[in-house]
């Protein structure tokens, strides 16, 4: 296990390396989510605006 | 018969539905491939040669790279339809790609420059791939500051698709011009492996990654998409149903 | 609508005469980028020691980053006004070819910006330190050079000719754009100026121009009516 971590020595280059990924691999997974219910709840306010008018 | 096919993914309402159906049958296998592949490449694979554990870095800077690249063409291609047959789901598509990429190629370069550091010595080399990469990361900041610069959404979609051909007919161009100067500079080859040729312990979860990553894109891409497509169509009549609004029916997103 | 009753050659030998007319009325605003040249190939060698070895190492990237700062800064002349004033839709409907009419306004801007850059840089090249036998050798790689300059850095002025002063945007566009002709034109010059055959990077350099030639016009094209709309 320690093995493992310390990556044959290069753990302090390894490590971040995947610690980067996996922020960047989320980070954009919650923007595509974030900007679709953004653009869904902006579409139902148009959409209701759009009922009252008529 | 493909025409077909390209003509019903055209349409905003067929699009929209089908690729939030489609998304999640990305998305898992993607992380099942991912997951596969870091087992594989942090645990099963040898250690290389002459790097070390280091060389598994590759891990993720290769996927990182491959889709910094990848996207750049899917963006481009998709702009280039929307411009031509002014398809409002290709725009939708090309707009989808820009965070995407710029994200992954500064990635693959944080992920090159650590990888160099141990192997070169010092954080950065006029590596071809390196350069070519930040070439590449200018081409999205380019693309995203005109899009971000025009206020009108079609203009900015017909304007950055423009940029985006002209980009991408650049981009082999870049890497080739890249490639030769570096090759006058006698730079170490970097990032190649001790043995002749990669064995497949080391190749399968490279491979793996490659492909869950990719799965990964695109279960983003379809998912960016439909958030796109609804800030362009605007008041079109499908999006009441898409949304169940104005029957009061509420629908799965 | 009715057909055009000047053709296309009488059209655009128009145009350029215009722009000509127009361009030397106001000469100040050609010479600037030309003054600006003869700064930044200046300032590099105040920035180093002034030994003479150490410069002519420096000279190609002096003069190839003086030239591509200094086809930005031009490129702000060439489609502001007449966006402005309503020329340019003028031509987008007149009817013509408006790719060649596009090609023929960057010709002109080539002639007022780009030739006398590459006529004056034997002069910024000797105070860098290049020997007298680099001459032709510098003069053909920034003759391709500045075509290939001024024609993609059109591209990057129709983009952005709508947009409020944003030169920075416009740096943005074009110098990734630009890139291979700076890696072919600063290796030309310096073989030149070495001594040895630069045939290899001039063709190249000469390959990027005529394929920004073919290419750019239409991408131009597209890039003004989008600003025009």
């Amino acid at each position: 296990m320690l093995k493992f971590l310390l990556m044959g020595g290069y753990a302090r280059y390894v490590w971040p390396c995947y610690g980067l990924t996996a922020l960047v691999v989320g980070l954009n997974i919650h923007w595509a989510r974030a900007a679709l219910r953004a653009a869904q709840a902006e579409a139902r306010r148009r959409m209701a605006s759009l009922k009252a008018a008529s | 018969m493909a025409w077909v096919w390209f003509h019903r993914f055209g349409s905003p309402p067929y699009f929209y539905r089908v690729a939030g159906l489609l998304a999640p049958w990305f998305a898992w296998p993607a992380a099942l491939l991912c997951a596969a592949g870091l087992v594989g490449g942090l645990g099963l694979a040898p250690a290389d040669y002459q790097q070390g554990d280091g060389f598994r870095i590759i891990y993720v800077h290769a996927p990182a790279a491959w889709l910094s690249l990848m996207v750049y063409v899917v963006m481009a291609s998709s702009a280039a339809v929307g411009l031509i047959w002014r398809m409002t789901v290709a725009y939708a598509v090309a707009a989808s790609c820009a965070a995407i990429g710029a994200s992954f190629t500064a990635l693959a370069l944080a992920t090159g420059m650590l990888w160099g550091r141990p192997m070169w010595g010092t954080y950065w080399e006029w590596d071809p791939r390196l350069t070519s990469e930040l070439l590449l990361l200018f081409l999205y900041l380019g693309y995203m500051g005109l899009r971000n610069a025009i206020d009108d959404i079609g203009r900015a979609d017909r304007a950055s698709a423009v940029l985006a051909t002209v980009g991408v007919v650049n981009v082999p161009i870049i890497h080739y011009s890249v490639i030769w100067w570096n090759s006058l500079h006698q730079a170490p080859s970097v990032m190649r492996f001790g043995q002749p040729t990669m064995p497949a312990a080391m190749l399968v979860p490279l491979l793996l990654m490659l492909a869950g990553f990719t799965a990964y894109f695109v279960a983003l891409l379809l998912t960016r998409a439909r958030g796109e497509l609804l800030r362009r169509e605007r008041n079109a009549r499908w999006i009441a149903d898409a949304l169940g609004v104005a029957t009061g029916k509420g629908s799965a997103c | 609508m009715s057909p055009p009753r000047v053709g296309f050659v009488g059209a655009a030998g128009a145009l350029i005469a215009r722009d000509l007319r127009l361009a030397l009325r106001r000469s100040g605003d050609s010479l600037q980028p030309l003054g600006f040249f003869l700064v930044v190939s200046t300032l590099f060698p105040l920035a180093l020691d002034p030994q003479l070895s150490l410069l002519r190492d420096v000279a190609p990237a002096a003069l190839w980053v003086g030239a591509l700062l200094s086809s930005l800064l031009a490129l702000d002349l060439l489609f502001r006004e007449d966006a402005q004033d309503g020329t340019l839709e003028q031509l987008a409907l007149c009817g013509l070819p408006f790719q060649g009419l596009l090609l023929a306004k960057t010709a002109v801007h080539w002639l007022l910006t780009g030739l006398p850059l590459v006529l004056i840089a034997p002069l910024a090249a000797t105070a860098l330190g290049a020997p007298y036998e680099a001459m032709p050798g510098i003069l053909a790689a920034l003759l391709l050079g500045s075509l290939a300059l001024s024609l993609i850095g059109a591209v990057g002025a129709g983009l952005t000719m709508s947009l409020k002063r944003n030169g920075s945007l416009l740096a943005l566009l074009v110098l990734p754009l630009a890139a291979p002709v700076l890696i072919f034109g600063a290796r030309a010059t310096a073989l030149a100026i070495a001594g040895e055959s630069l045939a290899g990077p001039l063709y190249l350099l000469g390959a990027i121009a005529v394929l920004a030639a073919t290419l750019v016009p239409w991408a131009l094209a597209a890039a003004v009516r989008i600003g025009l709309e």
